[in-house]
């Protein structure tokens, strides 16, 4: 179904691109812009391809950072132990997790299909979860507030519309919707200040967000090449240049390098 | 004929300005536990006169409790020096503070209702500085000494000792201003940085020139070292409150020690723009200007320093 949806997209994007090239501007622009023509290239489902592969921190893991809950009691009570800063979150072999791993670049003008499932962000022990959150713009990301505390919601986009809103315990979940693409929104909780997340949203669906093993995987590419990016909310981006064939599944490593600043 | 001295008046004024100060103390802690948005909506919060006191809506619902204490104390301020000052000037000064302090709680609703943009938490934090001075003049008009006749003191210098304390309190101003920038991340450290120089050139020049012409006029003597104790206390609180800033850049939520600093080097810039304020207007009331001053000289006796 989705396949045929995309197809369509890609169908409509043609005919566009064909209406278009009869005025002047249009037939500039696209002159302008090479990734114009992959517009007209419907993604064949049959020869998609993947992207999988890790990321690693090169260099020794910071020391996690306890929390101090003492500000609310409901909070503090909700861990046997001090939760820990999740900022950085470094595994086995400095796997690292809570990186981003996206497409920056390569998939052209090809529009892609809005996903109707919504993504979560739940307040949960008075901590984010997930400490990251991908998804496309106008999917509806869903925050949840699992704690029996108040928190405030707060993201602080560049591109898109801030909001800051409060979510009692029981309260409804809050419904929320991104228009536009940003890498990245940090999200707050303002009542309580450890409280961080990130907010990452894309035009396209080819992004995922690394597990504690540091392991990531991008699936349904079509054949091509692409610049592939890693974002860490720490150690900032590193990205490379990936060419992936027909039905292909491409696997590569990110090495981040640790940063000098003070723990 | 001498203005008469309303004890009550000025008690009522000293408790205004304590009053203040414990709101400047709230509002830093505000922003220095980063608690500013913790409560979204405004005037109420939460809807309600009694939010859950956690985390930061427990600063935040607290500085709000201040204001509107500090508000009412205002009001009751102003109507103390309508029905009992002979003064208009103050009766006029009261009713200022009262817009000041309604404005003050505007830019604060709206400093939280646009989520800290279009420069308001600057403008909140240096209207404040501004209500601090003016009740802290009204506290100075008001007490007996203000109305007792004074030694009239003759300025020989130039420029006039009026010039430099209006200059100091002027740069003194523009410094807590660009610490209110600085610190609401509107701007980088350096113009904060280059402002701590600027205030201890006209800090130092005021103390000399007070020094040199006005050495037998305890008040001034008083007032200058005062000046000079809090902007000394102020200037290494400075240089505390960044190296804690640095320090715990990595801190994963607002460290006691760093909010404690920078707090008390919120509260002390006030002290400080305060101390040049009184400074200021002792000039004015000891120091008749050059215009002025054949007038004032058969008024009161001229004191040659």
């Amino acid at each position: 179904m989705k396949l045929r949806v995309w197809a369509g997209l890609a169908g409509v994007a043609s005919l566009a691109l064909l209406m278009g090239s009869c005025g002047k501007s249009e037939d500039e622009s696209a002159k302008k812009s090479p990734e114009a023509s992959a517009a007209a290239t419907p993604i064949d489902p049959a020869t998609v391809g993947s992207i999988a592969g890790t990321v690693k921190l090169d260099g020794p893991a910071p020391k996690a950072k306890a929390i101090n809950m003492a500000a609310d009691a409901i909070c503090a009570g909700a861990h046997a132990t001090p939760a820990t800063d999740p900022e950085v979150v470094v595994g086995t072999g400095g796997s690292l997790a809570n990186v981003i791993v996206y497409v920056k670049d390569g998939l052209g003008n090809r529009t892609f299909s809005t996903p109707s499932a919504p993504v979560e962000l739940n307040q949960q022990g008075c901590m984010y979860n997930p400490h990251i959150v991908a998804m496309m713009a106008g999917q509806t990301v869903d925050v949840k507030n699992s704690d029996k505390t108040t928190h405030n919601i707060h993201p602080i986009p560049r591109n898109n519309k801030e909001w800051n809103k409060s979510q009692p315990p029981g309260a409804a979940d809050l419904q929320e919707v991104f228009a536009r693409e940003e890498i990245t929104i940090p999200v707050k909780c303002n009542v309580h200040p450890w409280m961080k997340s990130y907010i990452a949203v894309f035009k396209h669906p080819f992004f995922a967000v690394t597990l504690p093993d540091g392991s990531f995987s991008i699936k349904g590419l079509p054949p091509g090449t692409y610049t592939i990016e890693a974002w860490h909310e720490r150690y900032g981006t590193t990205s490379q240049s990936v060419t992936i064939g027909p039905k292909e599944a491409k696997t590569i490593s990110f090495s981040l390098k640790p940063d000098t600043g003070g723990d | 004929m001498s203005p008469t001295y309303h004890p009550g008046v000025h008690r009522f004024a000293l408790v205004l300005t304590a009053a203040t100060f414990l709101l400047l103390i709230a509002g830093a802690l505000v922003t220095s536990n980063e608690a500013a948005l913790s409560v979204p909506d405004w005037p109420l919060s939460y809807g309600s006169l009694t939010p859950p006191m956690v985390g930061g809506i427990a600063y935040e619902h607290t500085h709000r409790v201040v204001a509107a204490t500090v508000g009412l104390l205002t009001v009751v301020m102003a109507l103390l020096l309508w029905n009992n000052e002979e003064r208009t000037w103050i009766r006029w000064l009261g009713l200022g503070a009262i817009l000041a302090v309604c404005l003050q709680g505007l830019l604060g609703g709206l400093t939280v209702l646009l989520q800290l943009h279009y420069g308001f938490p600057v403008e909140h934090a240096s209207l404040a500085q501004i209500f601090f001075g003016c009740v802290v003049a009204i506290a100075l008009f008001t007490s007996r000494w203000w109305v007792s006749p004074q030694p009239l003191r003759e300025d020989c210098g130039e420029p006039s000792v009026h010039t430099v304390a209006l200059l100091n309190s002027a740069v003194i101003f523009l410094q807590v201003v660009l610490g209110a920038g600085f610190r609401h991340k509107n701007i980088p450290i350096w113009p904060h940085l280059l402002g701590a120089v600027a205030v201890a050139g006209t800090v130092t020049w005021t103390g000399i020139v007070l020094r040199r012409r006005f050495d037998a006029a305890k008040e001034l003597t008083r007032a200058r070292i005062a000046l000079h104790s809090v902007f000394g206390v102020q200037f290494l609180l400075g240089g505390g409150a960044l190296w804690a800033r640095l320090a715990t850049t990595r801190a994963p939520q607002p460290v006691g020690l760093t909010v404690a600093v920078t707090v008390i080097h919120t509260v002390v810039g006030a002290l400080t723009f305060a101390c040049a304020v009184v400074v200021l207007l002792l000039c004015y009331r000891l120091v008749p200007r050059r215009a002025g001053s054949a007038v004032a000289a058969s008024e009161a006796e001229a004191v040659r320093p």
